[in-house]
């Protein structure tokens, strides 16, 4: 991990085991909003083995993780690490993901960095690491030997001389009563047989056969059924209640109100319906938000929290002396996580005490906000991760734990609540942030780039609750609770090393801090200056967080470049970049998809018939957590605007891979994640209000689609540590899209989403 | 309330559910089913989609009343984990899946889809998915999937 400070190290520090996250140092608000992934030390001890792995008496093995599987892959990749480290069979293993009362804390399942705090030298696969050699040392013991001449294999350690012993004899179901062992040796790549196969989801038979147990699907004795009932505008606050408005529904325990924040309690699931529906309240107008139009023109011009991540000090020198300087401007808009199913909690507090079922992706930090907002004691309250719809960031999983915990303590019974789609989608979770980012680069008279200047602006409200913010999300903002702000404040020079972890710095920039070159690429006059503004909605690390923003901009921007200095945009990238495994995505991406070498855009297109393109994009995700690089082959139909993607080709490297089946899907559904998000997601308002609260008004791409042709080149480096991979691909491919099209049509749009209105005018008004 | 009775995969329930209770409720509720899921409530999604005499059918929007006793069939119904479903299979062959919140729209309408129109184009039974989100995106193993089903149905 050379490269660049990432999240991870920007929050935890490298390689200890035990860091205690701290509120105060942090700079980047960005890194703040995405919650702690690290492993703390809670109530189950993360340097005792006990905590993580159980022998039982038949030999079968426990794994008890706090990374949690939300669709991601990771139930069945981290069943694969215990099964490979402790060398048995992946039936002979159970895990259990992320139960508050049975886990250790490893903070949030986020960030793309569960493989890197998991599958690296410490968490879960130390862990397994350490339990190996203990039962090897054990059975040493038992048999009077040298461990060195014992081998484990099929739940059994084998001595040389033909004697062996099973795992359950070992351990007869005791704790094991050991210190993980920092220096236990993690099995060689090269001498896997589970981890690093393409092992078929364990979950998905019980998937397709509806025998999984959804956090949708929880039912309690005795337990109740709770609806929410959201403000009609933004800002607006409860005057008065007229809680005699819902006495005609049969059913009602009670209407629940904490601040601004109402719920209504019925027997059954119609009757909250109807309660929430004909519940009487009386709110107080709204605030204005600033007009959708000129959002972008906005934010510029509001307080912003500054941070200069590189600046060489010759930039406007470079400038000044450029036989070329180049500027453009790119727009991201707010986008929705949008899960399938809205967002659903289930919660039991009576007394002094909680258990809350959740598909929140942090379930210690939930343990800490509900004990907090309850008045309860920690060791008092219990969350249980149960998967939800599928997530990739913070949809209203954590809202809607709030609303349960709130709504059950209200009433002293078991509580499930079931948002609604307008509140998921307008009530419920945390937008992927809206940002502008302006490009200006110099060129000398070749066309090489002699130095690069970005100027990132993105929004920012809220985020992960962590351990201590339950304002974070919305439920607990209605509740009284204040959010983490944006504190204005102006840039001071870069210290430390390279902050990329947002990859607001171009990947062709060096990034170079204390004269020490942290960055990927060879341009040494840089400057990036970003902006934090407070965002009139709540923002959350929706799959790539601003890293896809940022790297939308660069690399069409870096496209614009190549177009103006007439090069082929693969030879162009590579001349300006020296990260060589940046270089090898790059390298084996335009292989794979036989990339025709020449510049963009394609000559001789007739303006009539269909335009075909292809555009690359790459990007070393967050400066060092996974390098990827895709091409995008278009149709662009300039009569309609409508553009359809047709085939993409993605090579990728993220270390040593736990899961090839798993990569490839994980790598499939970013691709047409990001195409969809790219094409036509956007979240829309009015005056006051959200005014895209459902699937009519916030457009996905749905299962009637062609859907394109997806390959994926997995280059597996065994000799460097693993990286994420769920956040890799769909980071390039707006941009690859956006390039696509540019090579097709000569017209370059900045602007997400690609819509055909979009399209089809930027394309009339080039031709003009 | 009203005592209705409904015939859910093979077996007879009566529950007692005001009448105008979409027959989702009834289904998680009541019945503690697993496969019809709560999406959007708005019949924009899927997930909710059970089988009605064959023909799919988006219970979120579909009032308890209105079933009578007419079979229903939910993603539960059709295969066990031991023994799917030949659609289901190809669905776990395929590996198409990632959350899973979203299959038994997939499953159930292209299901019911093929065993109507078994020699549909891959055109075709694109148009009988619209209306069909997932949100994880698994497009294109799911169609992939689907077209494995549609071979078994014309062989
Ligand atoms: S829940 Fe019925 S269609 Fe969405
Ligand atoms: S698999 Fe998650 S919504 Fe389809």
């Amino acid at each position: 991990m050379k490269a660049g400070l990432s999240r991870r190290d920007f929050l935890m520090g490298s390689g200890a085991l035990v860091v205690s996250f701290s509120m105060t140092p942090i700079l980047d608000p960005w890194a703040l909003a995405q919650g702690p992934f690290d492993t703390h030390r809670s109530h189950i001890d993360p340097e005792k083995l006990d905590s993580w792995i159980a022998i039982g008496s038949d030999g079968a093995v426990t794994g008890r993780t706090g990374k949690c599987d939300f669709g991601q892959g990771m139930y069945t990749a981290q069943t694969q690490l215990i099964a490979e480290e402790l060398c048995v069979s992946l039936d002979r293993v159970r895990l259990v993901q992320c139960d508050t009362s049975i886990t250790p804390d490893q903070g949030t399942t986020s960030g793309s960095q569960s493989t890197p705090t998991n599958f690296n030298n410490h968490g879960l696969a130390q862990a397994a690491a350490t339990a190996r050699e203990a039962l090897i040392n054990l059975a040493a013991q038992r048999m009077a030997v040298s461990p060195k001449v014992l081998t484990a294999a099929g739940g059994f350690v084998n001595a040389a001389d033909g004697r062996s012993v099973s795992y359950g004899q070992l351990v007869s179901g005791k704790n094991l009563n050991l210190a993980v062992d920092p220096n236990a040796k993690r099995k060689a790549a090269a001498n896997w047989s589970v981890l690093g196969k393409p092992v078929p989801s364990l979950d998905i038979r019980d998937l397709v056969t509806a025998r999984f147990d959804f956090v949708h699907n929880v039912h309690l004795a005795g337990m109740l059924h709770g609806r929410m009932v959201r403000p009609p505008e933004i800002g607006a606050k409860v005057l008065s209640i007229d809680e005699k408005s819902v006495r005609r529904v049969g059913g009602i325990i009670k209407v629940v109100l904490r601040q601004n924040l109402v719920g209504v309690v019925a027997e059954k699931q119609m009757q909250a319906v109807q309660a929430a529906a004909q519940l009487k309240v009386v709110w107080s107008s709204g605030s204005d938000l600033p007009p959708q139009g000129d959002f972008y023109q906005h934010i510029r011009k509001q307080p912003s929290q500054d941070t200069l991540i590189v600046d060489s000090q010759d930039v406007d020198q470079k400038f000044s002396r450029a036989a070329t300087v180049l500027k453009s401007t790119y727009a991201y808009p707010y986008q929705a996580h949008g899960s399938v199913g809205a967002s659903c909690a289930v919660a039991d507090v009576r007394g002094d005490k909680a258990t809350l079922w959740s598909a929140t992706q942090s379930v210690y930090p939930t343990r800490q906000i509900v004990a907090a907002v309850l008045g309860l004691q920690l060791e008092n309250v219990r969350v249980i991760y149960m998967r939800g719809s599928g997530c990739y960031g913070l949809n209203g999983a954590d809202t809607v734990s709030l609303d349960a915990a709130f709504l059950s303590h209200a009433v002293q019974r078991p509580v499930r609540i079931q948002l609604s789609r307008e509140d998921e989608m307008a009530w419920g979770e945390n937008y992927g942030a809206a940002s502008v980012i302006d490009q200006r680069a110099a060129l000398d008279r070749q066309g090489e780039i002699i130095a690069w200047e970005c100027e990132p602006w993105a929004v920012s409200l809220g985020g992960r609750p962590g351990y201590d913010t339950p304002g974070n999300v919305i439920s607990g903002a209605l509740a009284g609770y204040e959010p983490h702000r944006i504190t204005p404040r102006k840039a001071s020079a870069p210290t430390g090393s390279l902050k990329n972890g947002s990859n607001a710095v171009p990947s062709y920039a060096a990034g170079s801090v204390g004269g020490t070159c942290y960055g990927t690429g060879t341009i040494r006059s840089e400057r990036v200056l970003t902006h934090a503004v407070r965002s009139p909605f709540f923002t959350g690390p929706l799959r790539s967080p601003l890293r896809l923003q940022n790297t939308f901009a660069h690399e069409c921007f870096m496209d614009e470049l190549a177009a103006h200095a007439k090069a082929d945009p693969v030879a162009y990238r590579l001349r300006h970049l020296r990260e060589p495994r940046l270089m090898d995505v790059v390298k084996a991406v335009a292989k794979a998809a036989q990339w025709e070498v020449r510049p963009s855009p394609k000559a001789n297109w007739d303006r009539k018939s269909t335009a075909l393109g292809r555009g690359l994009a790459c990007v070393a995700y967050e400066g060092d957590n996974g390098y990827v690089a895709t091409v995008a082959e278009v149709e662009v139909d300039a009569s309609s605007g409508r553009v359809r993607a047709t085939r993409f080709v993605i090579a990728q490297d993220c270390g040593p891979i736990s899961n090839p089946a798993g990569m490839r899907n994980q790598i499939e559904g970013g691709v047409l994640q990001g195409m969809s998000r790219c094409l036509g997601e956007e979240i829309t308002w009015d005056a006051r209000k959200i005014t895209s609260t459902d699937w009519t008004s916030y457009h996905s791409l749905d299962l009637a689609i062609e859907v394109p042709e997806i390959e994926c080149v997995l280059i597996n480096r065994t000799d460097v540590l693993a990286t994420g991979a769920g956040e890799t691909a769909i980071t390039v491919v707006a941009a690859a899209i956006g390039n696509a099209i540019f090579d097709a049509t000569g017209t370059r749009l900045r602007q997400v989403p690609f819509t055909e209105e979009r399209v089809k005018t930027a394309i009339s008004n080039h031709s003009g | 309330m009203t005592a209705v009775s409904l015939k859910v995969n093979g077996a007879v329930h009566a529950v007692a559910v005001a009448p105008e209770t979409p027959l989702l409720y009834v289904l998680t509720d009541e019945l503690h089913l697993r496969g019809p899921k709560f999406g959007c409530g708005l019949a924009q999604c899927g997930a909710c989609t059970v089988l009605i005499d064959g023909g799919p059918v988006r219970s979120c929007i579909t009032p308890v009343s209105a079933v009578k006793s007419a079979e229903i069939i939910t993603l539960d119904g059709l295969g066990t984990p031991e023994k799917p479903h030949p659609i289901q299979q190809a669905f776990i062959d395929e590996q198409a899946a990632q959350c899973g919140f979203c299959l038994s729209g997939v499953i159930l309408t292209a299901k019911s889809f093929l065993d109507r129109n078994p020699r549909a184009s891959d055109d075709e039974i694109r148009s009988a998915l619209a209306g069909l989100l997932c949100r994880c995106f698994a497009h294109a193993r799911m169609f992939k999937a689907i077209q494995r089903y549609a071979k078994m149905v014309r062989s």
